[in-house]
């Protein structure tokens, strides 16, 4: 099945997120879809899965025009999509999630077990999707959740399969195997829409590449013979610098000090599981780990936010092990949540507000029972400043801003004062490759200015290219140490997997 | 702009239930638009009840004649929509509150019973003391007891995580049969009484009525200008002060609040303990201003209209002055309306009613009324 989008435009109120997009994709081949975030990568793919419609442009199968009036006439016409975040029910089997909607049934109009088990089973072993068909989905690792999606699409006849971000949540072990699904499935003759930010992969597994800026599709590339650099400088619209700045002192004495660190979960189970670890001054210690391997406990224990059950947290060489977030705060331990709009922000609030959101409560922005609003307003202008924060004004909604201008906020208002130290969380997730860029700088600039830092990302490649030493976290332990100059992604990658030689 | 496609679900009922009622950025038409036409839709669809039970077209007219004279047309028919409009907008400040803070109160109508049964305590049982001293002690007592009762909800929930809708809905009632115990038994039972009732509070307890130089019959009293400074100083909290930033932030994103070392627990505490005091303070009004005693449901439901005043206000002081003087206004309204055209004071229940209907659904006025929304390009589509 061949798809082409043809002069695609669709607006939100005054925000155009597709302007005039054309795009053709072939049956046996992948397309990879190159955007950073916010360029309208997942708009377009909406328009083609038919939960948006165009307000100009048409989409042809085959040559002939269709129209999608929901999602359901896109199913029809064999467009699948796996989203991002897989869209199953966690307490039901693979097989009852395969067929939900459009189950087989026997007599009486009872769910016909047997027959999805059966269905299931032939799929898994025609596309090579190994998959237990009873296994319940919240006990399997993504993974293999994530076979469920493919798995599901294929059920429904789907000739076309849109992946959103598909790699996001995967090991880089899953990542080679999920390749090897694509790769069988364009075999079978499937057309594959691979949509993502990140360059390298793209470069490996696709056929041809497009990639979307603001909306408008800015240029093609052939795996072949395109660059990274020459991909990035599309993406962003300018030369991007991949390297952060060489040190330019050594670390010096331990700052944080953590022994025998236990967290547990929300459900009082062991999350984080006797961890030490040791960060100097002027030093990154980067924590790699597949997301959910205790690493959001281990950072909330740390900043004050969730109890420990055992083991110290010394701090410049006291014990805070017990401080709340505030005062670990005011001993100037700047934290950068995972999460900017759940936990960085409040989106509802202005710029203004959020940029005072860790120290609202002391002189100059309060005098304890007053908020002083004018020194609260002139501090967000010198941090919107300083860290190139794009806004209209210091009073627009820090949900109006883009993510990567989200981010810069956040990054503003916690290493925009004096710090000693600095936890950040996932610092440049989702975000454009120009505020990344941006990000890093500051990182390496409070580390040169002697701040111990812990950074913890499921992007291996931050995590590498940031850290003078990498941990990696496997299901709450920390089982691996490497020095960055003798890391691989390879053995990092091992480790991520609970693979430790 | 972030990709319109990825911006986040809101997240759970709360935030579905608190959306609603709390606005978040000025647009006209959520704040001002929306509302008028909710007001101008449920009137119109009252008429329609009317002629639906039977009522001719004429009285239909002059019920709504009826309804303007007696809330607008005379001195005494402002006197009366203001004076029905004091305790629903101190009450409807503290719902604001909790609202702003993300705390859904249903136990307004329990705060304000409690309030006024302390401040008419305090109100007899007290004498010898000048004015100066004993009013603003009985006023006092009355805010005391609302806090102390929303309060008991607020640490409720922050020591157990009970859903403080549970808790003061359970509490109201507690409230309910505290109080018929009281008004049954020494010291509030008025001496030589057998039905529930309280002793008369003293004169040195009692809110001066303003207009009375003009006429004695207006019963108009200083409880109007109480509710304007709890007005002003319900929006300083709020936008002003430190602790009403942190209610706002704790409203907003509780997450980022927790992470912003702001301490939950605490906040909410003291942000039902704000909703409980005025809600205490409504009922204080009512009883030194209005009734001069305590008598079984001597609260008339204001603690419930009052839910529906904060709706309709947005959650903005300013908003919540304005609704309760349009609920007073139907409440005096209506009371004519009854005396003059015939038609029961239940017509006024069901407009409120509806104006909430239309308040919490603002799609169906647009979808009644799609000529008013015409040409302005909608605020929220776009914002990623």
């Amino acid at each position: 099945m061949d798809i082409e989008l043809r002069g695609i435009t669709k607006r939100f109120g005054s925000v155009v997120a597709n302007s005039d997009v054309n795009l053709t994709i072939r049956a046996g081949e992948v397309l990879g879809l190159l955007g950073e975030n916010g360029a309208g990568k997942s708009t377009l793919m909406n328009v083609l899965s038919g939960l948006y419609r165009p307000d100009e442009g048409e989409i042809l199968i085959d040559g002939k025009p269709v129209q999608f009036r929901g999602a359901g006439d896109a199913i029809r016409a064999g467009i699948g999509m796996v989203h991002q975040h897989f869209m199953l029910v966690p307490v039901f089997t693979v097989a009852e999630n395969v067929v939900l909607g459009v189950e087989p049934v026997k007599a009486f109009d009872r769910l016909d077990i047997k027959a999805a088990r059966a269905q299931v089973r032939e799929i898994s072993a025609r596309h090579g999707l190994e998959v237990y068909p009873d296994a319940i989905i919240e006990e399997m690792p993504v993974g293999l959740q994530q076979r469920v999606e493919i798995i599901k699409v294929l059920f429904r006849s789907a000739s076309a399969i849109i992946f959103d971000e598909p790699t996001a949540v995967l090991t880089p072990q899953e990542v080679v195997e999920f390749f090897g699904i694509v790769r069988s499935l364009r075999e079978a003759g499937k057309a594959i829409v691979f949509i993502t930010h990140k360059l390298g992969e793209v470069l490996e597994i696709a056929d041809r590449i497009s990639v979307l800026r603001a909306g408008r599709i800015v240029g093609e590339g052939d795996p072949g013979t395109a660059t990274s650099v020459d991909l990035a400088e599309m993406m962003v619209g300018r030369p991007v610098r991949f390297a952060i700045e060489p040190r330019t002192t050594a670390p010096g004495g331990p700052l944080l000090e953590v022994k025998g660190l236990t967290v547990l979960n929300e459900r009082d189970e062991v999350a984080v599981s006797g961890v030490d670890l040791t960060v100097r001054e002027g030093e990154i210690v980067g924590i790699a780990g597949v997301q959910g391997n205790g690493q959001t406990e281990l950072v909330e224990a740390l900043t004050g936010l969730r109890p420990a059950a055992t083991g110290t947290v010394i701090f410049a060489g006291e014990d805070i092990t017990r401080a709340s977030a505030r005062e670990r705060h005011r001993r100037l331990i700047a934290h950068i949540p995972e999460d900017r709009q759940r936990e960085g922000l409040i989106t509802e609030f202005t710029v203004a507000e959020n940029a005072v959101l860790d120290r609202y409560y002391a002189p100059p922005f309060s005098s304890g029972i007053a908020m002083n609003w004018g020194e609260a307003n002139r501090e967000a202008a010198r941090i919107v400043k300083e860290f190139d924060v794009r806004t209209g004004s210091i009073f627009t909604h820090a949900g109006n801003l883009s993510g990567g201008n989200q981010q810069k906020l956040v990054v503003g208002r916690e290493l925009g004062h004096d710090t000693k130290f600095l936890i950040a969380s996932q610092p440049t997730r989702g975000i454009d490759v120009g505020s990344i860029e941006y990000i890093h700088e500051r990182i390496a600039k409070a580390r040169d200015e002697g701040d111990g830092i812990l950074i913890v990302s499921t992007e291996l490649d931050e995590v590498m290219s940031l850290s003078d030493r990498i941990l990696v976290m496997y299901r709450g332990r920390i089982v691996a140490e490497f020095p960055a100059a003798t890391a691989t992604v390879k053995a990092v990658g091992l480790a991520m997997a609970g693979v430790v030689s | 702009m972030s990709d319109p496609a990825s911006s986040p679900p809101p997240q759970g009922l709360d935030d579905a239930i608190l959306g609603r009622v709390v606005v978040r950025r000025f647009d006209f038409q959520d704040v001002v638009l929306v509302p008028v036409l909710s007001v101008v839709i449920a009137l119109v669809l009252g008429a329609v009840t009317m002629l639906a039970t039977g009522v001719g077209l004429e009285t239909i007219g002059r019920s709504f004649v009826a309804l303007f004279t007696g809330s607008l047309g005379s001195v005494s028919a402002l006197s009366e929509t203001l004076l029905a409009a004091t305790p629903l907008i101190l009450c409807g400040l503290g719902l604001a509150v909790g609202f702003r803070a993300g705390l859904f109160n249903i136990g307004a109508e329990g705060q304000l019973i409690l309030g006024g049964m302390a401040a008419v305590a305090v109100g007899f049982l007290v004498p010898g003391l000048p004015m100066a001293v004993h009013l603003p002690l009985a006023i006092l007592a009355g805010m005391l007891a609302g806090a102390v009762w929303a309060g008991i909800a607020g640490w409720l929930k922050a020591a157990t995580g009970a859903h403080e809708v549970i808790t003061t809905i359970m509490l109201n009632f507690i409230a309910f049969r505290l109080t018929d115990y009281l008004l049954r038994n020494p010291p509030i039972q008025k001496p030589g009484r057998s039905d529930p009732i309280s002793e008369s509070v003293l004169p040195t307890a009692e809110l001066p009525r303003l207009l009375a130089a003009i006429d004695p019959s207006l019963r108009i009293h200083f409880g109007l200008l109480i509710a304007l400074a709890a007005v002003a100083l319900v929006w300083w909290l709020l936008f002003r002060s430190t602790v009403g930033f942190e209610f706002r932030a704790s409203g907003a994103n509780p997450h980022a609040a927790r992470y912003a070392g702001m301490r939950s627990g605490l906040i909410i505490v003291l942000v039902m303990a704000c909703a409980g005091a005025l809600a205490g303070l409504a009922g204080a009004n009512q009883v030194l201003g209005v009734l001069g005693r305590a008598s079984p449901n001597f609260s008339a439901g204001i603690g419930f209209d009052a839910i529906a005043v904060a709706l309709l206000g947005r959650s903005h002081p300013v908003g919540v002055l304005l609704a309760g003087i349009l609920f007073g206004a139907l409440q005096a309204g209506g009371r004519q309306m009854q005396v003059a055209a015939g038609v029961s004071i239940d017509l006024i229940a069901i407009i409120q009613a509806l104006i909430i209907v239309f308040i919490a659904a603002p799609m169906l006025v647009r979808a009644i009324a799609p000529w008013a929304f015409r040409g302005r390009p909608g605020a929220r589509a776009g914002a990623g």
